[in-house]
């Protein structure tokens, strides 16, 4: 056992939130046509509001914290923010599109600390990439970006998110990845808005060309390993988490709202108006996640897949019941493998195109 | 023997979990638990105490261990974190480094 899993088997044990999705903002300087978020400003809780939300978090015992949006440096306090939680010996990742990051803020990142940067890159090819993000330019400066990142020593990866525009690029991203010197993570996820709009899922890429991508060894690793049929389905994954969300991780939105996480929009507390700590212990929503097991879910405890599908209950919950079966994992677990789910064996969705796999590659 | 004196580095990320301390380097991502022995000693490193004086006035104080033993053990210990950027070691008192710069506006 890696001493990642000893900790994280420690949190879970004392019921500590290890780590803490904060989105600042939902305000984008891109216009993703794949985004699941609203872009409007709703009243999003100011630096005093976030630097006391910290200082709770901290208290708590959250270690990870990643600060994303929305583009998170579109607020004037993202560095003053950045720089409070380091002080609380935070380990920062940040997400961003980079647009906004030159030398001066690679510099900043740096002194700062911040453990890791995250950059969605979606094509080699500025047309692809600009037509995805909708700004022209945007991948010229976002590579310009994590030069100046990796100048300074910083950790980038770079998040290469599939969709149909981009399916044949990702081999030449990752190459890109390479050739800066960072790590690339590939996601051939697309998901409904936070708001229910499952309008971008049209975005999605087909079931046949997922098996390809799942069989590019360039992409994935080894095929071989990552395409194995599943094992006999033990007592363990009867008795297994389904995921960290609402066990040692949750999602704050920019609005003070805890959910299990980004992808689970199950309200379960406000911090304007209860502490953090207090939502984390008592929230009944929270609590109900937390008693779900394998064995728990209907469909999905008889189905083959239980110990190695990604299932994703915050998009299960979506789809309609979070111990229901998350079609687009189905539809993974089955491009993976060629062996149909429990899901599909009984008739269920399995066109959705929801999913949240992420295939990390150094 | 000449004295040795410690300062606790900003570059890395650290949380109290169950009575165990875990730290990450941010030099190299290394990451750590200290128990509580190790947690006491990190948590002294000021820069102004030497390390004689941590073991002696805190480890010692605190736990049922022999003088000479639980300074040769944090020695070790103190270089291992010292090699990850976890803690700066010096013959002389470490003057503690100047706040960062304020973000740009």
């Amino acid at each position: 056992m890696s001493l990642m899993e000893e900790i994280n088997g420690r949190a879970l044990e004392l019921g500590v939130p290890l780590s803490v999705h904060l989105d600042l903002t939902y305000r984008c300087n891109e216009r993703c046509e794949h985004c699941y978020l609203e872009h409007d400003d709703k009243g999003e809780m100011t630096a005093g509001e976030i630097k006391n939300l910290l200082d709770q978090l901290a208290e708590a015992g959250v270690f990870f914290l990643t600060l994303s949006g929305g583009e998170p440096l579109l607020r004037r306090d993202c560095f003053e923010i950045i720089e409070y939680a380091r002080a609380l010996l935070f380990n920062v990742k940040l997400k961003t599109n980079a647009l906004l990051i030159r030398e001066a803020e690679a510099q900043r990142l740096k002194v700062l600390g911040v453990e890791q940067v995250q950059i969605s890159v979606y094509s080699h090819r500025p047309e692809v990439h600009d037509a995805i993000t909708k700004i022209p330019g945007s991948l010229n400066r976002t590579l310009a970006a994590i030069r100046f990142l990796r100048a300074q020593g910083l950790k980038v990866t770079i998040a290469n998110v599939l969709m149909r525009k981009n399916l044949q690029d990702g081999e030449r991203v990752r190459g890109l990845a390479q050739d800066l010197g960072v790590s690339y993570t590939l996601d051939p996820t697309i998901t409904p808005m936070m708001n229910g709009n499952t309008s971008v899922l049209r975005l999605r890429i087909a079931t046949a060309d997922l098996q390809q991508v799942f069989r590019n060894s360039n992409l994935v690793g080894d095929v071989d390993e990552f395409c194995a049929p599943p094992g006999s389905v033990d007592e363990g994954m009867m008795e297994g988490l389904p995921c960290s969300a609402g066990h040692t991780a949750c999602y704050i939105s920019p609005y003070g709202d805890v959910y299990p996480c980004v992808q689970f929009p199950l309200p379960s507390g406000n911090v304007r108006r209860e502490k953090f700590l207090e939502i984390w212990e008592n929230s009944p929503q929270l609590s109900e996640v937390r008693s779900i097991r394998g064995k728990d879910l209907p469909t999905c405890s008889s189905c083959a897949h239980l110990g190695t599908c990604t299932r994703c209950p915050g998009l299960a919950y979506m789809e309609g019941n979070m111990r229901g079966p998350s079609s687009a994992d189905c539809e993974k677990s089955f491009a993976r493998t060629g062996i149909p789910t429990a899901n599909m064996r009984a008739g269920g969705r399995f066109s959705a195109g929801l999913g949240l796999v992420q295939i990390q590659l150094a | 023997m000449s004295e040795r004196y410690l300062l606790r580095s900003t570059a890395i990320a650290a949380r109290v979990m169950g009575g165990e301390m875990i730290i990450m380097s941010a030099k190299d991502s290394t990451l750590f638990t200290l128990n509580g022995v190790a947690m006491l000693i990190w948590q002294a490193a000021d820069g102004r105490t030497a390390l004689s004086e941590i073991v002696k006035n805190k480890v010692c104080a605190e736990f049922d261990v022999d003088g000479d033993t639980a300074y040769r053990d944090a020695v070790e210990f103190t270089e291992a974190l010292a090699q990850h950027g976890i803690l700066q070691i010096s013959d002389g008192p470490i003057p503690e480094p100047p706040a960062p710069p304020r973000a740009a506006p």
